[in-house]
C-alpha cells in the first residue's frame, strides 16, 4: 500500500491541481481570455496538434543542441577552474558576475549578432545552463582530500593522473546532479528567445497566440514546455542514479 | 650507510614564518622500523612529508637512499589515520591504484594484470581481508579499510613505508591485531618503516627505534633503541622491559608538555 501511494503521489497531485483548476473555472465563471479551464486547453491541443508537435520539435531540438553545448563548455570550464586554484580565483568573480545577468538581456545582443531564428535560442539555452555545470564540475574537482593527494603526489602522480584517478571519478555525481538542473534551465533559455527571436517554437507559438487572445493554446504551450521540462529531468535523474550508485550507497559520501 | 638522513632541517611553512620543525638531525637505517612520538603539532606530519619529498626543507638537507631529496620519491608507500579509499572502487581495485602509477607497473598492467592482480589478492588474504576482494569500502569495517589502505601503500614493494597514525582511529583490540599484521608484514619482507602515533606501547612494540619530539617548533628530544627481542608477541607487552620503555617515554613526553 504505501509504496504504491508514494508512486502514486505525484500523479495525484498533478490530477488534484487540474481538477482544482477545472473546478475553479468553472465555479467563478472565468472567461476564457483571462484562465481557460483545462477542458478548454485540451481541445486545443487535439485539435491544433500537429502545428504544436512541430513546435515543440523545434524548441526541444534547440534547447538539446544549447544543453550539449553548455555540456561540454561547463564540463571544459570546470575541469579548467577546479583543477588550478589560480584559475578558480581569477574566473570565479568573473562567472558570478556572468551568471547573475539575466539572460534575456543577451537575446537583443544575439540577434544583432546571428540574426532571428535557431541560433540565438541555442545559445541563450547555452548560457542559461553552463553554469551549474560548471560550478559542480569545479566543486568535485576541489574537493579531493589532502591526504589522497598526499598518497598519489608521493607514488609520482602527475597532475593529469590524479585528475584522472580521483578528481574526475569524484566530480562525477556532482556532475550528474547538475545535468537535471542544466537541462531545465536550457527549456527556460531556448524559450526566453522564441518569444523574442524567433518565428519557430513553443515561445514562438505563445507570442502569437497570445497577440490573437488565444489564450488556450498559450496554456497548451505552457503545458507542452512543462511536459518536457519533466520528462528530460527524469531522464538524467535516471542517468545520474546509473552511473554514480556508489555515491548514494554510500552514506557519508566522500570517505 | 643510511637510508634516511636528515642534516639540520629547518621547515617553515611560510617563507620566513614561525618554523615547524628545527634543526632536525637523523639517520635511518634500511629496513629499520622507526617510531615518532611527540605532543600534537610538533611537526610528525611535517617530518613525513620531508621525507617523501612533498615539502622541501628550508634549512638543512633531506636525504634518501644517499641522494637529496628534490622532488616527490618514488619508492613511497603512505598511509594516514582516514583510509581514504576511493568510493567508486573496490577493495582490490583500490589496493592496485600505486600500479596504475608507479612504474614499472604501470606500463605492464595491461599485459601482466592477471598476475599484479593475483598478488594483490595474496597481499589482501594475508592481512586477513579475503573474502572482502570485490566489496566496496563502505561495506568494511573501519579496521578493514585501515587494512587496505596499508595494503594499498605496499602493493608497488615500496622501500619506505610511511604511516602517519594509521591505528588512531580503531578500538584496542582491533589497534593489536593490526600491530602483528604490520610487524607480520615487515618481518616477512623487511622495508624501512617511519610510524607516527601517538600511542607510546604501539611505539615500542613495533619500532627498533623511537623518536621524541618537542613541542612546536619540533626538535627531536630523545633517541631511544628498543632492543626487545624480535619477533615479538603480544605477551611481551606485559613484561618489565616493556614497561620500563614505556614508563621512560612517558616521562620524556610528560616534561615536553610541562614545559
Ligand atoms: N599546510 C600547512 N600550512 C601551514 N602550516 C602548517 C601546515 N601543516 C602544518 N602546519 C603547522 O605546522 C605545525 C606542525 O604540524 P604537523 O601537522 O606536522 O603536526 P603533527 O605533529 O602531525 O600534529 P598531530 O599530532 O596533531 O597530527 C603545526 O603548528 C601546524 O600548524
Ligand atoms: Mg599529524
Amino acid at each position: 500500500m504505501r509504496p504504491n501511494l508514494v508512486k502514486a503521489a505525484p500523479w495525484l497531485v498533478v490530477l488534484a491541481m487540474f481538477l482544482l483548476w477545472e473546478l475553479v473555472c468553472a465555479g467563478f465563471d472565468i472567461p476564457e481570455f483571462l484562465l481557460p479551464a483545462p477542458s478548454a486547453v485540451w481541445k486545443v491541443g487535439v485539435l491544433q496538434f500537429e502545428p504544436i508537435m512541430m513546435h515543440a520539435t523545434q524548441t526541444f531540438l534547440t534547447t538539446l543542441a544549447g544543453f550539449a553545448i553548455a555540456v561540454v563548455v561547463g564540463l571544459l570550464i570546470g575541469m579548467a577552474v577546479g583543477s588550478s586554484p589560480l584559475l578558480y580565483r581569477a574566473m570565479y568573480p568573473l562567472l558570478v558576475g556572468f551568471n547573475s545577468i539575466p539572460k534575456v538581456a543577451f537575446v537583443p545582443v544575439l540577434v544583432v549578432w546571428f540574426g532571428i531564428g535557431t541560433v540565438p535560442a541555442i545559445l541563450t539555452a547555452f548560457l542559461i545552463s553552463f553554469f551549474p555545470v560548471v560550478v559542480n564540475v569545479a566543486t568535485g574537482l576541489a574537493t579531493l582530500e589532502p591526504e589522497l593527494e598526499d598518497v598519489l603526489r608521493s607514488l609520482g602522480a602527475s597532475r593529469l593522473d590524479i585528475l584522472g584517478k580521483v578528481g574526475l571519478p569524484r566530480a562525477m555525481p556532482y556532475f550528474f546532479a547538475s545535468l537535471k538542473v542544466a537541462i531545465t534551465l536550457a527549456f527556460v533559455g531556448s524559450v526566453i528567445a522564441e518569444t523574442v527571436a524567433s518565428n519557430l517554437g513553443i515561445g514562438y507559438l505563445m507570442m502569437s497566440a497570445s497577440s490573437s487572445m488565444n489564450m488556450p493554446l498559450v496554456f497548451a504551450g505552457l503545458i507542452v514546455i512543462g511536459v518536457m521540462g519533466v520528462v528530460m529531468y527524469e531522464l538524467f535523474a535516471l542517468v545520474e542514479k546509473r552511473m554514480t550508485g556508489w555515491a548514494h550507497r554510500n552514506p557519508n559520501g566522500a570517505t | 650507510m643510511s637510508f634516511v638522513k636528515f642534516e639540520n632541517v629547518d621547515l617553515a611553512y611560510a617563507p620566513g614564518g614561525a618554523l615547524a620543525i628545527e634543526n632536525v638531525s637523523l639517520e635511518v637505517r634500511e629496513g629499520e622500523f622507526v617510531a615518532v612520538v611527540g605532543p600534537s603539532g610538533c611537526g610528525k606530519s611535517t617530518l613525513m612529508k620531508l621525507i617523501s619529498g612533498l615539502r622541501m626543507p628550508s634549512g638543512g638537507y633531506v636525504y634518501v637512499d644517499g641522494r637529496q631529496v628534490g622532488g616527490p620519491l618514488k619508492i613511497v608507500g603512505m598511509a594516514f589515520q582516514n583510509a581514504n579509499l576511493l568510493p567508486w572502487r573496490t577493495t582490490l581495485d583500490n589496493v592496485m591504484l600505486p600500479l596504475e602509477i608507479v612504474e614499472p607497473y604501470r606500463s605492464t598492467l595491461k599485459k601482466a594484470r592477471s598476475r599484479y592482480e593475483a598478488e594483490a589478492r595474496q597481499l589482501l588474504a594475508r592481512v586477513g581481508l579475503a573474502g572482502f576482494e570485490d566489496k566496496y569500502p563502505w561495506e568494511l569495517s573501519g579496521g578493514m579499510q585501515q587494512r587496505a589502505s596499508i595494503c594499498r601503500a605496499l602493493i608497488h614493494q615500496p622501500r619506505l613505508l610511511m604511516l602517519d597514525e594509521p591505528f588512531g582511529a580503531l578500538d584496542a583490540f582491533t589497534r593489536e591485531e593490526l600491530w602483528c599484521m604490520l610487524r607480520d608484514l615487515w618481518q616477512l619482507q623487511p622495508f624501512t618503516v617511519i610510524l607516527v602515533t601517538h600511542d607510546l606501547r604501539e611505539a615500542v612494540f613495533l619500532a627498533d627505534t623511537v623518536y621524541v619530539m618537542s613541542k612546536r617548533p619540533g626538535r627531536i628530544l630523545v633517541r631511544r633503541e628498543i632492543e626487545l627481542p624480535r619477533p615479538r608477541d603480544l605477551d611481551v607487552t606485559y613484561t618489565d622491559a616493556f614497561a620500563g620503555h614505556v614508563h621512560e617515554l612517558r616521562e620524556h613526553i610528560g616534561r615536553v608538555r610541562a614545559t
